[in-house]
C-alpha cells in the first residue's frame, strides 16, 4: 500500500499563470525509509509537501487538478486534522509553528485535540522528549531555546502524534554546521527505530547523502526522477541539475571525466574511501 | 593594507540586551574597503547583533565604530542606510511593497531622484537581477530564492560602500550561489567592503579570503579562512565541522596515502588522487 500517491496532480497559485506542480505522479512507500527530496529553487518542493497533508488544496487557494491519496484516503475528503495523524510536517522556520507556552504544552496540544486521555499524553510527550533528548526543557517557554532547541521541539510535538511518514522542509537550513548533523543524526535513528518513513527537502547534500536510501529530484514542477539513491546520484537528472553537490561528488565526477575512475559516485566519506581500498 | 587607513573601525565595543544578556564582548575589529570577509559561529555566537551594529539598528552599550573614520554612534539609520546596506536572512521580512517594481523605486526614495531617473534606475537593477519577468508580482509571491535575489537588488540599487550578507546562500541551488559569487566578484572590482555572516564551510573555504570566528559574543580567530577553518579546536568551539574536502584527505592519510596533510581545497585533494591513480594504474587499467 502507497503511503503517499499522486496522480496526475497539476497545481497553481492563486494570481499566477505557470504550475507550481505539473504532471505530479509519484508514490512513496514505507520501503522507502530515508527519502531525499532535491530539486534546484522554485522546482516545486515545498508546494510538493503543501499537498501531502492536505494544506494544498483546503488551505492555499488555487487551481488543481488531480488527486493526492495518504494512505488511500484522497486528501480533499477528509480534515487536514485526520490527516495530521498520517503525515507530519515540519517546516524550515520551527518557530512558526511553536505556539505553546511552554514546551510540554506545546508537545501536548496535538494530543489534546485529538481527545487523548491525560495519562497516555503524559506517557507520550515523556517517550517523545527522551527520543528528542529535550526532556530538560519541557518547562521552557519556545521562544527561550535555540534554533536547535526549537527544531528538536518542532520534531518531537509532530512525532508524539505517532505519523506513518514523517516530513521536513529543510530542518537544517537554520542551524549551524553541528547541530544540522545532530538532528540529521537524530532523524535517522527514528526513522529506524519507530520504523516510519521520514521525507526531506534539503539543499546540503554533503550532510544528507550519507543518510538517504531513496531520491526524488524535481525540475520546474515536474518529478524527473525516483529512484534509490546510488542510483539516482549516479545519473544523468543529479548530474545537470543545478543542486550544490557534495565535493566528494565533484572529485569522483573529475576522475571519472578523466577516466580515471570507473566505479559509482560514492555518497560519503567511508564510501569513498571503500572505493579506494583497491589501491592500498 | 595595514597602511591604508580601515573602511570600518570596531574599537572595545560591547553590547548588551536590555535584560542584561551579553551580546557583544570587547570586540575590536578593522576592515578595509575592497575586503570580503566571512564571520562564522554557533547560532547565539553574536554575529547578527555585530553586524546590526553597522547600520545603528544596535548601539553598542560600550565602545565605538567609524566608518570611513567618522563615528557612527551618532549617526542616525537612514543616513547610514546609504553607506552600510544589510540584506538580512530571512529575505521576506525586507520586502513589502505591492510589486517587486514599486519594491526597488521604495528603496530609491531617499536620493530625491527624479521620475525618470527612478524608473530608468529600477530598469537597470531588474534587469542585471533577472527580475524583469516578476516586475508586476507581488513580493510575496516569489520563491524563496527570488525573493532573496530582490531583497538584494533593492539593497543593491542605493550603491551602499559597504555590503552585508546574513546567511546569503540559504536555500539557493547550485546556479544561484554562483550568481551571487560573480555579483559579489563584481562589486569587490568596485572597492566595495563585503561581509557575509554564513554557516556554509564550503562556500566560505573555497571563495572568502578573510575569516572571524565568534563565540559566546567574542572573537575567537580572525585570519585567512582556510587556515582558520581547518583549526579542529576553533571549529569545534564554533560548533562547525571542517570543509568535506579536508575531512577527506584526514580519511585519506589514515587509510594510508602519502603526503595527503598538506590537502586542504577540493582542487588539491583532485588534484593528488588524479597523480596517484595515473602513477599506481595507469590509464590503461582504470578501474
Amino acid at each position: 500500500m502507497d503511503l503517499i500517491r499522486f496522480e496526475k496532480f497539476f497545481y497553481r497559485y492563486k494570481g499566477n499563470e505557470e504550475y507550481a506542480l505539473n504532471d505530479i505522479n509519484l508514490r512513496i512507500e514505507k520501503d522507502d525509509n530515508f527519502v531525499l527530496l532535491c530539486g534546484e529553487t522554485g522546482s516545486g518542493k515545498t508546494t510538493l509537501i503543501r499537498c501531502m497533508n492536505g494544506l494544498i488544496p483546503q488551505f492555499y487557494s488555487g487551481f488543481y487538478k488531480g488527486k493526492v491519496f495518504i494512505n488511500e484516503v484522497n486528501t480533499v475528503e477528509t480534515s487536514i486534522a485526520n490527516l495530521s495523524t498520517e503525515v507530519g510536517i515540519v517546516f524550515q522556520n520551527p518557530e512558526n509553528q511553536l505556539i505553546a507556552m511552554n514546551v510540554e504544552h506545546e508537545i501536548a496540544f496535538g494530543l489534546e485535540n485529538l481527545g487523548v486521555p491525560p495519562k497516555k499524553i503524559a506517557q507520550k510527550i515523556e517517550e517523545s522528549a527522551s527520543l528528542t533528548e529535550i526532556e530538560h526543557l519541557l518547562d521552557k517557554a519556545p521562544f527561550e531555546l535555540s534554533g536547535g532547541e526549537q527544531q528538536r521541539v518542532a520534531i518531537a510535538s509532530i512525532l508524539v502524534l505517532e505519523p506513518k511518514i514523517l516530513i521536513l522542509d529543510e530542518p537544517t537550513a537554520l542551524l549551524d554546521p553541528q547541530m544540522a548533523r545532530k538532528i540529521i543524526t537524530l532523524l535517522k535513528e527514528i526513522q529506524l527505530e519507530r520504523k516510519i518513513t521520514i521525507l526531506i527537502s534539503e539543499h546540503r547534500l554533503d550532510l544528507l547523502l550519507p543518510f538517504a536510501d531513496h531520491m526524488i529530484l524535481m525540475k520546474n514542477g515536474k518529478v524527473l526522477e525516483q529512484n534509490s539513491l546510488e542510483k539516482a546520484i549516479n545519473g544523468e537528472n543529479f548530474q545537470k541539475l543545478n543542486l550544490n553537490k557534495p565535493v566528494i561528488y565533484s572529485i569522483f565526477m573529475k576522475l571519472r571525466e578523466e577516466n580515471l575512475f570507473e566505479g559509482r559516485i560514492p555518497s560519503s566519506i567511508p564510501d569513498a574511501i571503500n572505493s579506494l581500498k583497491r589501491y592500498k | 593594507m595595514s597602511a591604508e587607513l580601515p573602511l570600518i573601525m570596531i574599537k572595545d565595543v560591547n553590547y548588551s540586551y536590555p535584560n542584561g544578556t551579553i551580546a557583544l564582548k570587547d570586540i575590536n575589529l578593522n576592515l578595509y574597503r575592497g575586503e570580503l570577509i566571512g564571520i562564522m559561529g554557533k547560532n547565539g555566537a553574536g554575529k547578527t547583533t555585530l553586524i546590526r551594529t553597522l547600520n545603528g539598528l544596535i548601539r553598542p552599550t560600550q565602545g565605538e565604530i567609524y566608518v570611513n573614520n567618522k563615528n557612527i554612534n551618532t549617526a542616525t539609520i537612514a543616513t547610514l542606510s546609504k553607506k552600510v546596506g544589510i540584506i538580512f536572512q530571512n529575505a521576506s521580512h525586507q520586502l513589502f511593497a505591492n510589486t517587486v517594481e514599486d519594491e526597488i523605486k521604495f528603496s530609491l526614495k531617499s536620493f530625491n531622484l527624479s521620475k525618470e531617473e527612478s524608473q530608468m534606475r529600477t530598469n537597470q537593477i531588474l534587469h542585471q537581477f533577472n527580475l524583469e519577468k516578476y516586475r508586476e508580482r507581488s513580493p510575496l509571491n516569489l520563491s524563496g530564492g527570488e525573493s532573496k535575489k530582490l531583497a538584494i537588488a533593492s539593497i543593491f540599487c542605493r550603491d551602499p560602500d559597504i555590503l552585508i550578507f546574513d546567511e546569503p546562500t540559504l536555500g539557493q541551488d547550485a546556479r544561484e550561489i554562483e550568481f551571487f559569487i560573480r555579483l559579489i566578484e563584481k562589486e569587490r572590482e568596485n572597492d566595495k567592503t563585503i561581509i557575509i555572516i554564513t554557516h556554509n564551510i564550503e562556500f566560505a573555504f573555497e571563495f572568502i579570503p578573510r575569516t572571524i570566528l565568534m563565540a559566546d559574543g567574542k572573537i575567537i580567530a580572525d585570519g585567512p579562512t582556510q587556515k582558520v577553518l581547518n583549526c579542529e579546536e576553533l571549529i569545534e568551539k564554533s560548533s562547525l565541522i571542517l570543509p568535506q574536502s579536508r575531512q577527506f584527505s584526514l580519511a585519506l592519510q589514515a587509510l594510508g596515502f602519502q603526503n595527503t596533510d598538506t590537502l586542504f581545497s577540493k582542487a588539491e585533494v583532485t588534484k593528488y588522487l588524479m597523480q596517484f591513480i595515473k602513477n599506481s594504474s595507469g590509464s590503461a587499467q582504470k578501474r
